[in-house]
C-alpha cells in the first residue's frame, strides 16, 4: 500500500513538473494555457489526496505494528514468568510496554514511509530526466548515492565518540532528576539552596559536552544539505549553459530544474526524521531482547497425583544478579497432610523455597519431585492448579474485593466467598463490592493481607504455601487468621514461612534455615518458637 | 487538560523568551542563519528560473555570469548556513535550559513536599517537563522565525515582479504556517478525546499485568489478563482507525495550498505576460519561487504539533513556579535560640490545600528536651502532616508551634531544620557513594565521624566488609541496597546531622516484621538523649517511649 502510494506520488510529481514546464513555455495568455491549467489543478488535488492517504495508512500501520509488538512482548513476559520478572524489572518493562513502544510511532508513521519515498521517487525522477537530458541525469545519478554513502561513513567515524558522549550526557541529565526527586531530603538537611549553583554548573557542563557531540553529529546534516543543494545548483547552471548554445530546449530545461530538487527532497526529509525514529528503534531493540529470550523449559506431563509427597533434594538456586546463592543445598520432604513451617533470618531463601515449588525459579542443581514425578517434567500450569499461594507482598488487581478473592476461582458463589472471607468484609464500606484501586489503592495493608488469605483459601487447592500469613495484622486479626489457617489446613499439605510464635505453633514441624550451610532440622515446634 | 491551560498561549512563549533574555543575541543570530539557509534555497530556485529563461534567448554567456555565480553560491552556502543555525540554536537553547533548570528548581525548593507535588513521579515529570523549554526553542520558535523571515522576503521579491503573485504567495504562507496547523490540532484533539480513555485503560492494565504477575501466574489468571488486554487493544485500534482520517489533513492542506499557489502564479503570470505587465523572462521566477518557499515551510505543521505538547509541559512548570511559598520566612527572622530546645505544639490545625479540609485539627504536644513520644493512628489522621509541621515544611493555620517560646514562623525555616531533623518513609538515597549520601547530612564530617554514625546505625560492619567501603555506589534510589540497609543509611545520615530533635515518620514502612522491629530498636537506641517523635502505624517500639499519642482520622 505504502509502495503504491509512493509510486503515485512520484508519478504525479512528474506530471506536475511536465505541466509546469509546458505552462512556462506555452505562451499565448490564459486562453492558450487552458490545456495546462485544468490538468494541473487535477494533479494538485490528486497529490493532496495521496499525501492524506499516505498519512492515514502510515498511522494505521503504526498502530497495528505497535499493538502487535506490545502483544508479543507481554505474551512472552507472561511465558518467561515471575522468576524472570523481578520487581525492579517490572517497572522498567511497564515503561517499555507503554511509553517505549509509543515512541515507535515516529519510526513507523514517519521514517518508514519516508524511506519508501526516498527509494521510489529518485528512481522515477531519474527515469524521466535521463532520457530528457543525459548530462543532468548523470549528475543526479552520481551525486544521489553519495549522500547515504557519506552519511554512513560519517556515522561510522563518529559513532564511538558520540556513543560515549551520549552515555555521559545521560548521566548528567540523571543528576538533575536525582536532585529533584530527593529535594525533600536535601531541604531537611539545609542543602537544597546550595544545589541551585550545582545545577547551573552541571547544566553548563552538559551544554558544552552536548555541543561537542552535536558539532560532529550535525556534520552529516551539513553534507546532506551541501550535496543536495549543490547538485541542484550544478544541474541548473549546466542546463542554463546548454540552453545558450542551443543544445537543449527551454521546456526540457524547466522540466529538469523542477524535477532535480524533487529527487533529493525525500532523502533530506528522511534525514530529519532519522533522529525522531532513533528513540523508537532503541525501544524496539529492547523489546526484541526480551522476546528473543528463551522461555523456561516446560514439562508436558498433566497427570499429577492430587496428594503426593513433595520432595526437595539438595536444591540450590542461583539468582543471576546476585553473588550469593538464593538457596543452598536445601532438602525437604513434605508428606501429604503435613503442616511444615520454615523460619530463619531474612535472606536465607525461605521465600525462594516457595518460588521453587511454584515453578517460578528453576533450581541450579538438585531435584524437586511430586510423588515420583520430577517437577521439570510436569506441565507447570496444571501443577499450579493444585497450589494456593499467599505471597509475602500480595498484589491486588483493580476491581472489587470479591473479584480479588475469586482470582483463582472466578465462578465461586458469593456464599463461598463470604465463607472464606470471614468477618472482615462486613467492615468494608460496600462489603464484597468495595472497589479496590490500581495496585490495591484504598485498601489498608491489613485488609490487603486478609483479602489475599481469603483468595488462597477459596482456591481450594490441596497444597497451601503461605508466606508470613499474619504480616501487617494486629493481635486480634492474627488470632482469627491463625484459626482460619488451622481450619484450612485440615486435609491439606501446608508449607508456612513464619516468625511469629502463634503461626509457628500451627506447624507439625519447624525447619530453621540458616545462612550459610545446610539447614538444621527440628521436630520440636515449641523450642524453635521461643 | 484544563480550560485554563488553553488560555493565553502567547504567555508561555513570552515567558520563555523573558527567561532566555541573556542569550537573546545568540538566538537572533541562529534565527538569521536559519533564515539565510532558507533564503539560499529560495534564491537558488528564483535565480535558476531567471537564468534558464534568459539563456533561452541565447545571450552572450557573459550576460549570465552573475546569475551563474549566484546559483552556485546559493547551492554552496545553504548547507553551511543551516549548520550554523542548528549549532547556534542548540547552543542557545541549552544555555536557556540551564537558566530554566536553576529557576524552576529555585521555585520548586519551597514547594516540596507540598500539596502541588507530593509523589516521586510528579517530580520525575517535572524534571522532564523543564527540558521541553529547549524543544520549544529549537524545534518550534527557531524554524518558524527563520521560515517566516525567508518567506516574507520571497513575498516581497515576487510582489515586486507581480503584485497579485505576491498576494497568492502570502496567502499560502498564512495557510501553511497557521491555518493547517490549527486544523490539524483541532482534529488531533478530537481524536485524542476518543482514544484517551482506551489508552489509559491499556496503560493501567499493562502495568497491573506486569506488577501482579506472580499472583496472576500462581492463580492461573495471567492468560485471562492477556486476553482482556488484547480486547482493549482491539478497541483501541478500531478507535485509531476511525480517527486516523483526520490525522493526514494537515499535510494534505499543505500540499493543496502549495499547488494552488503555483497554479495561481502560473495563471496570473501568463495573463500578465499576455498584457505586457510582466516580462517573459521573469514569468518563471514568479511561478517557481513558490515551489521553493513550500519546501522551506512544509515542516512547520509538525513543529506546531511539537509546540502543543511542549507547551503543556512548560505550563506545568510555570504553574509550580507560580505557587506561593507555603512557609514564607519573615524579612528579618529571629535568630535561632541556643539549646537545650523545648518544642511545643499548641492546639495546632493545619491544611495542605487552601480552604481544603484540615489534615490535622487541634493537636497539642509538649516535647521538653530528651522526651520521646510515639504518635500512632490510622492512615489519613495527619501523622505525616505533623512531621511536616515540626520541620516547618508547612505552617499551621491555627494555633502555633514554638521552640523555646519562639513561634516557628518567626524563625527561618532552614534554622528550624538545624534543630529538628526528619527521617521519613520516602527517604531518598542519592545515586552516589555511601559517603556522598552520608555527607548530605553534614558536609564537613570527618572520616571517623562517618564511621561513628554508621556504627550507631549498625551499618559499619557491613560497609567495612564491602570491597569499596565508603566509596561503594548505592545505585539509583539506593537500588543496590536492601530496604533495611536503605533506612539504616538514612538513619546514619540523620544522626550525622546531629540535631537535638529527631522526627521519624514511618521509618519502617515496607519492611518485614523482623527487620522493622530490629530497626526500630536500633533507631531509639541510636537517638540516645535526643528528643524523639516516632510516627508509626505499626506496633514496634511503643514500649520504649515515654508517651504514646493516638491520633484519630477526622
Amino acid at each position: 500500500m505504502c509502495v503504491v502510494l509512493g509510486m503515485g506520488w512520484a508519478v504525479l510529481a512528474l506530471a506536475q513538473a511536465t505541466l509546469l514546464a509546458d505552462g512556462l513555455t506555452g505562451g499565448g495568455g490564459l486562453a492558450g494555457l487552458r490545456p495546462v491549467l485544468v490538468p494541473l489543478a487535477l494533479v494538485v488535488a490528486a497529490r493532496a489526496a495521496i499525501a492524506w492517504a499516505q498519512d492515514v495508512t502510515a498511522h494505521r500501520a503504526a498502530a497495528s505494528a505497535k499493538s502487535e509488538l506490545r502483544e508479543r512482548l507481554l505474551t512472552h513476559v507472561v511465558r518467561l514468568g515471575p522468576g524472570w520478572l523481578t520487581g525492579e524489572r517490572s517497572g522498567a518493562l511497564a515503561t517499555l510496554a507503554t511509553k517505549g513502544i509509543d515512541a515507535l510511532e515516529g519510526y513507523f508513521a514517519r521514517y518508514l514511509p519516508q524511506l519508501v519515498l526516498a527509494i521510489i521517487v529518485p528512481v522515477v525522477v531519474l527515469a524521466r530526466v535521463l532520457p530528457a537530458d543525459l548530462i543532468a541525469g548523470v549528475t543526479i545519478l552520481v551525486t544521489l548515492p553519495l549522500i547515504p554513502l557519506f552519511m554512513v561513513l560519517i556515522g561510522l567515524g563518529t559513532a564511538e565518540a558520540s556513543r560515549r558522549q551520549f552515555r555521559y550526557l545521560e548521566k548528567l541529565s540523571h543528576h538533575f532528576l536525582d536532585v529533584v526527586v530527593g529535594l525533600a531530603t536535601l531541604r531537611v538537611f539545609g542543602r537544597a539552596r546550595a544545589q541551585t549553583q550545582t545545577i547551573a554548573a552541571v547544566t553548563d557542563q552538559y551544554r558544552r559536552l552536548t555541543m561537542r557531540t552535536l558539532r560532529l553529529a550535525f556534520v552529516s546534516g551539513l553534507v546532506l544539505e551541501l550535496l543536495a543543494t549543490l547538485s541542484v545548483a550544478l544541474v541548473a547552471v549546466g542546463i542554463g549553459l546548454r540552453l545558450v548554445d542551443g543544445s537543449l530546449d527551454l521546456r526540457t530545461a524547466f522540466l529538469v530544474l523542477i524535477l532535480a530538487p524533487e529527487a533529493y527532497l525525500p532523502l533530506r526529509t528522511l534525514g530529519s526524521h532519522y533522529h525522531a525514529s532513533a528513540e523508537g528503534l532503541a525501544a524496539a531493540a529492547e523489546v526484541f531482547a526480551v522476546v528473543e529470550r528463551p522461555p523456561p523449559r516446560r514439562g508436558v506431563e498433566t497427570a499429577i497425583p492430587a496428594s503426593a509427597t513433595i520432595t526437595l533434594d539438595r536444591v540450590s538456586v542461583r539468582y543471576a544478579d546476585r553473588d550469593t546463592l538464593g538457596l543452598a543445598d536445601f532438602s525437604l520432604t513434605l508428606a501429604p497432610g503435613e503442616v511444615v513451617a520454615l523460619t530463619g533470618p531474612s535472606g536465607v531463601g525461605k521465600s525462594t523455597v516457595l518460588a521453587v515449588l511454584l515453578g517460578f525459579v528453576t533450581p541450579a542443581s538438585g531435584s524437586v519431585r511430586i510423588g515420583t514425578q520430577h517437577l521439570s517434567d510436569v506441565d507447570i500450569e496444571v501443577w499450579r492448579q493444585s497450589i494456593a499461594w499467599l505471597p509475602q507482598a500480595p498484589r491486588l488487581v483493580a476491581g472489587s474485593v470479591g473479584d480479588n478473592i475469586r482470582l483463582g476461582r472466578p465462578d465461586a458463589s458469593d456464599i463461598a466467598v463470604r465463607e472464606v472471607a470471614n468477618s472482615f468484609v462486613d467492615e468494608l464500606p460496600d462489603g464484597l463490592d468495595t472497589i479496590v484501586g490500581d495496585d490495591g489503592r484504598g485498601v489498608s495493608a491489613g485488609q490487603r493481607q486478609r483479602i489475599a488469605l481469603a483468595r488462597a483459601f477459596l482456591r481450594g487447592a490441596p497444597v497451601l504455601l503461605l508466606d508470613e500469613p499474619t504480616a501487617n495484622l494486629d493481635a486480634d486479626a492474627e488470632a482469627r487468621a491463625v484459626a482460619a489457617i488451622r481450619r484450612a489446613a485440615a486435609g491439606r499439605t501446608v508449607l508456612l514461612v513464619a516468625h511469629r510464635p502463634a503461626v509457628l505453633a500451627l506447624a507439625d514441624r519447624v525447619i530453621v534455615l540458616e545462612a550459610p550451610g545446610p539447614p538444621r532440622h527440628s521436630d520440636d515446634a515449641a523450642l524453635a518458637a521461643t | 487538560m484544563s480550560p485554563a491551560m488553553h488560555q493565553r498561549p502567547k504567555g508561555t512563549i513570552w515567558r520563555l523568551l523573558a527567561t532566555a533574555r541573556p542569550v537573546l543575541p545568540r538566538l537572533v543570530l541562529a534565527t538569521l542563519a536559519g533564515a539565510l539557509a532558507a533564503a539560499c534555497g529560495i534564491g537558488l530556485m528564483a535565480t535558476a528560473a531567471w537564468l534558464l529563461s534568459r539563456a533561452a534567448q541565447h545571450p552572450p554567456v557573459l550576460a549570465l555570469g552573475v546569475a551563474v555565480v549566484a546559483v552556485r553560491g546559493f547551492g554552496l552556502f545553504r548547507g553551511f548556513a543551516r549548520y550554523a543555525e542548528r549549532l547556534g540554536g542548540h547552543d542557545a537553547a541549552l544555555r536557556v535550559l540551564g537558566i530554566l533548570r536553576s529557576q524552576s528548581y529555585a521555585g520548586l525548593v519551597k514547594q516540596v513536599p507540598g500539596a502541588a507535588i507530593s509523589r516521586g513521579d510528579t517530580l520525575q515529570r517535572f524534571a522532564s517537563d523543564v527540558d521541553s523549554g529547549q524543544d520549544i526553542l529549537v524545534r518550534v520558535l527557531l524554524p518558524y522565525a527563520a521560515a517566516l523571515l525567508a518567506g516574507c522576503g520571497a513575498v516581497v521579491l515576487v510582489a515586486a515582479l507581480l503584485p497579485a503573485g505576491g498576494v497568492t504567495l502570502a496567502a499560502m504562507l498564512v495557510v501553511v504556517c497557521f491555518a493547517a496547523p490549527a486544523a490539524q490540532q483541532a482534529l488531533a484533539r478530537r481524536a485524542q478525546v476518543r482514544t484517551a480513555p482506551l489508552r489509559a485503560e491499556m496503560m493501567s492494565q499493562t502495568v497491573e499485568l506486569l506488577h501482579a504477575l506472580p499472583d496472576l501466574t500462581a492463580y492461573g489468571a495471567a492468560r485471562g489478563r492477556l486476553d482482556r488486554l488484547e480486547d482493549v487493544d482491539r478497541r483501541l485500534r478500531a478507535a485509531h482507525a476511525r480517527t486516523s482520517t483526520g490525522v493526514g489533513v494537515g499535510n494534505a492542506v499543505v500540499v493543496l495550498a502549495g499547488g494552488a499557489c503555483v497554479w495561481g502564479a502560473l495563471a496570473l503570470g501568463a495573463s500578465a505576460v499576455a498584457t505586457g505587465r510582466l516580462d517573459e523572462v521573469t514569468l518563471a521566477v514568479v511561478v517557481l519561487t513558490p515551489l521553493a518557499v513550500l519546501d522551506v515551510v512544509a515542516g512547520l505543521p509538525e513543529a506546531a504539533s511539537t509546540f502543543t505538547v511542549a507547551r503543556q509541559a512548560l505550563l506545568r512548570v510555570h504553574a509550580i513556579a507560580d505557587h506561593p511559598d507555603p512557609t514564607p520566612d519573615r524579612a528579618v527572622p529571629e535568630p535561632l535560640p541556643t539549646g537545650p530546645y523545648h518544642l511545643r505544639v499548641e492546639n495546632v490545625t493545619a491544611r495542605w490545600v487552601h480552604h481544603g479540609p484540615p489534615a490535622l485539627a487541634g493537636l497539642s504536644l509538649d516535647l521538653p528536651p530528651g522526651r520521646r513520644i510515639a504518635v500512632v493512628g490510622p492512615s489519613g489522621c495527619g501523622k505525616t502532616t505533623l512531621a511536616c509541621l515540626l520541620v516547618r515544611f508547612l505552617d499551621p493555620v491555627a494555633g502555633r508551634i514554638s521552640l523555646n517560646g519562639l513561634d516557628l514562623r518567626d524563625l527561618a525555616g532552614d534554622d528550624v531544620r538545624r534543630v529538628v531533623s526528619l527521617m521519613d518513609e520516602q527517604v531518598h538515597c542519592f545515586d552516589t557513594t555511601i559517603e556522598g549520601n552520608l555527607r548530605v547530612g553534614r558536609r564537613d564530617a570527618t572520616e571517623s565521624e562517618l564511621w561513628g554514625a554508621l556504627r550507631q546505625a549498625r551499618l559499619a560492619e557491613w560497609v567495612s566488609g564491602l570491597p569499596l567501603g565508603l566509596r561503594t555506589l548505592v545505585g539509583e534510589h539506593g537500588s543496590r541496597l536492601s530496604g533495611g540497609q536503605r533506612r539504616r543509611l538514612a538513619l546514619a545520615r540523620v544522626l550525622l546531622a546531629d540535631t537535638p530533635v529527631l522526627v521519624l515518620d514511618e521509618p519502617t514502612e515496607h519492611l518485614d516484621d523482623d527487620t522493622a522491629a530490629a530497626l526500630t530498636a536500633d533507631l531509639l537506641a541510636a537517638a540516645s538523649d535526643r528528643t524523639v517523635v516516632l510516627i508509626t502505624h505499626r506496633g514496634f517500639g511503643l514500649s520504649d517511649v515515654d508517651e504514646v499519642v493516638r491520633l484519630t482520622a477526622e
